[in-house]
């Protein structure tokens, strides 16, 4: 890193920056040095900034209009989407912005499941990840009930529920979490308070995020330690800010398409009635985002145990470094953990299938296989696979397949000897 | 320095700590205790319901403290249905007879003890209540007969202050 050596060209730059060094942090940030073969699955980090920006830029807005109150809170939505000048697109970008939110973080995850970029030495990276995904939850779940719908109401009402699964201290704490003895305004206002907070306690997390990122700098396909700076990484502008801004723009086509196309397609027709606490809508389902976890609360039949193992299935993350045994990092160069790879991500994919499913016969049945895989995926795969694995060769730089023309090291060293 | 003795300093260190300790406790306590339900909250602990209208086989929902409250003039036939069960038979034990103090009426929370969703009246497999949420399915006498659900529903305080009239809390 080249921030020490930095001056500032301009007189008044270089008394500025002796007194507050952000010329030289900005320099660090253009120059910084990043592995010259990142993919577009590198993009998603970028992506996800610049939801969270749009988050809380559109969630301003709407705070502007939006009544947090029982009794006002599903007409001030209304009002927002009827009479607001814009009001429509602003909630319709808020609101679908959410699910790509999501959309890019669940990319962003099983990138570094496969590529490894959770092994050390980026283990506080990831746990900071892991912090952010769980408070984007607990923003996202609030977000939902602001609107005061039947769906808003009755989610709250279930996720809030799980808490009196506690043994002894359960019922009070979902009686302090409700401020009464139900789900009503004291929940509202506290519910808006708190979704008003989390995204600038993510936005903090998120600069440790980049910053934990910034010691060691990025992880890359082959998954090797590269030196910095050197033939094997290009600096950060303009290469990777061109290519980020790229993928943005191809993100942007599909998050444009939800908003103006079919703006209401994930989320649920029941939030369009008004909260009612005599009446529970036929089929609860929780957003698209959160149906794999929602499989597995309702794939155990006890209910501690299912909650136990819902919140497991998320903690679980936290612990990867240590249950992935193996040292080498990217599965490109893993032939057995790349196939556990694709099953895990089916795996999820199933679960969140099942979980918009009624919890019956054949689909719970699916639901317990897909559950009790998950745990076996993290708990004995990834530890035992460590030890068992044949890796294949990994080669010493990034250039080194590149220039003998394939990725085995022992193919391309012959190379280099033939053609002496 | 090899040696460790208590002295002063060590007991004004303690003695600084614990009464910190104290303060941060007295004054992290009224943040958490605000969230907790209000006075003008409590203060809605009891409703009145006017039931001459129920005939037997009729349920009607009233809201009280924010949440259902199920009133249901049960026929002989659940009754009877009721108290036949045995209790090796119930997931968690209790006697028709403690349930309903006047066996012809059945006052409950409609308040699903899974995750606290409404049951759907005469709906499941035992002729009672059916949670949609997470299919739990309860008896005629709103006990917890199949699915997640950890108890029955629960019976709330409440009186006869006449004959047409309930008091509940």
């Amino acid at each position: 890193m080249s921030d020490h050596e930095y001056i500032p060209k301009s007189k008044f730059g270089k008394w500025f920056n002796d007194r507050l060094p952000l010329l030289s942090l900005a320099n660090h940030l253009t120059d910084y040095p990043t592995p010259k073969n990142l993919n577009y699955w590198w993009t998603f980090g970028g992506i996800l900034t610049f939801c969270l920006i749009t988050q809380i830029v559109t969630g301003l807005v709407l705070a502007m209009h939006y009544i947090a109150h029982a009794d006002m809170a599903f007409e001030s939505v209304e009002h927002i989407m009827r009479d607001v000048n814009y009001g429509w697109l602003i909630r319709y970008i808020h609101a679908n912005g959410a699910s790509m939110f999501f959309l890019a973080v669940y990319i962003h995850i099983f990138r570094s499941l496969f590529y490894g970029s959770y092994k050390s030495p980026r283990e506080i990276i990831w746990i900071i990840g892991i912090i952010i995904y769980l408070l984007m939850m607990a923003a996202a779940f609030m977000g939902y009930v602001l609107p005061w719908g039947q769906m808003s109401f009755w989610g709250a009402t279930v996720i809030t529920n799980l808490f009196s699964a506690i043994p002894l201290v359960g019922e009070g704490i979902v009686t302090w979490l409700w401020g009464g003895y139900s789900v009503d305004n004291p929940t509202l206002t506290r519910f808006f308070t708190l979704h008003y907070l989390i995204p600038f306690l993510i936005l903090g997390l998120v600069v440790l995020h980049i910053w934990a990122l910034h010691v060691p700098g990025n992880n890359n396909p082959v998954g090797i330690d590269i030196k910095k700076p050197s033939k094997d990484t290009v600096p950060f502008h303009p290469y990777i800010v061109i290519k980020d801004g790229f993928a943005l723009l191809m993100f942007l086509i599909v998050f444009a398409f939800f908003v103006f196309y079919t703006p209401n397609i994930l989320g649920h027709a029941d939030n369009y009635i008004e909260a009612d606490p005599l009446v529970t809508p036929a089929h609860i389902v929780p957003e698209w985002y959160l149906l794999p976890f929602y499989a597995i609360l309702r794939s155990v039949p006890d209910k501690l145990l299912g909650v136990i193992a819902m919140l497991s299935a998320i903690l679980i993350l936290a612990a990867l470094p240590w249950l992935d045994t193996s040292k080498i990092r990217s599965a490109v160069f893993r032939p057995l953990y790349k196939q556990f790879y694709w099953i895990l991500v089916a795996d999820v994919l199933i679960l969140g299938y099942v979980g918009a499913m009624p919890a019956e016969g054949l689909y719970l049945l699916i639901a317990r296989v897909a559950t009790a895989y998950y745990f076996l995926h993290f708990l004995v795969v990834l530890p035992v696979l460590g030890f068992k694995e044949k890796t294949l060769p990994v080669p010493l730089s990034i250039t080194e397949p590149i220039l003998g023309g394939s990725p085995n090291l022992v193919a391309a060293k012959n190379d280099e000897r033939l053609k002496e | 320095m090899s040696e460790k003795k208590t002295n002063r300093r060590d007991f004004l260190f303690t003695a600084t700590y614990a009464v910190g300790a104290v303060g941060v406790g007295a004054t992290v306590w009224p943040m958490i205790d605000q969230m907790n339900p209000d006075a003008s909250v409590k203060a809605l602990a009891s409703t009145e319901v006017d039931i001459s209208s129920v005939t037997p086989g009729k349920t009607i929902t009233v809201l009280w403290r924010g949440k259902p409250v199920f009133i249901r003039r049960r026929t002989q036939e659940e009754i009877t249905e009721a108290k036949s069960v045995k209790m090796e038979e119930l997931k968690d034990p209790e006697k028709d007879e403690d349930r309903a103090k006047n066996p012809e009426w059945l006052v409950m929370l409609g308040v699903c003890t899974h995750l606290g969703c409404v049951p759907l009246n005469d709906k499941g497999d035992y002729n009672g209540w059916f949670c949609p949420c997470h299919g739990s399915h309860y008896d005629t006498s709103g006990r917890i007969r199949k699915g997640p659900a950890p108890t029955n529903m629960e019976v709330p305080k409440y009186e006869f202050v006449n004959s047409n009239t309930i008091k509940i809390g």
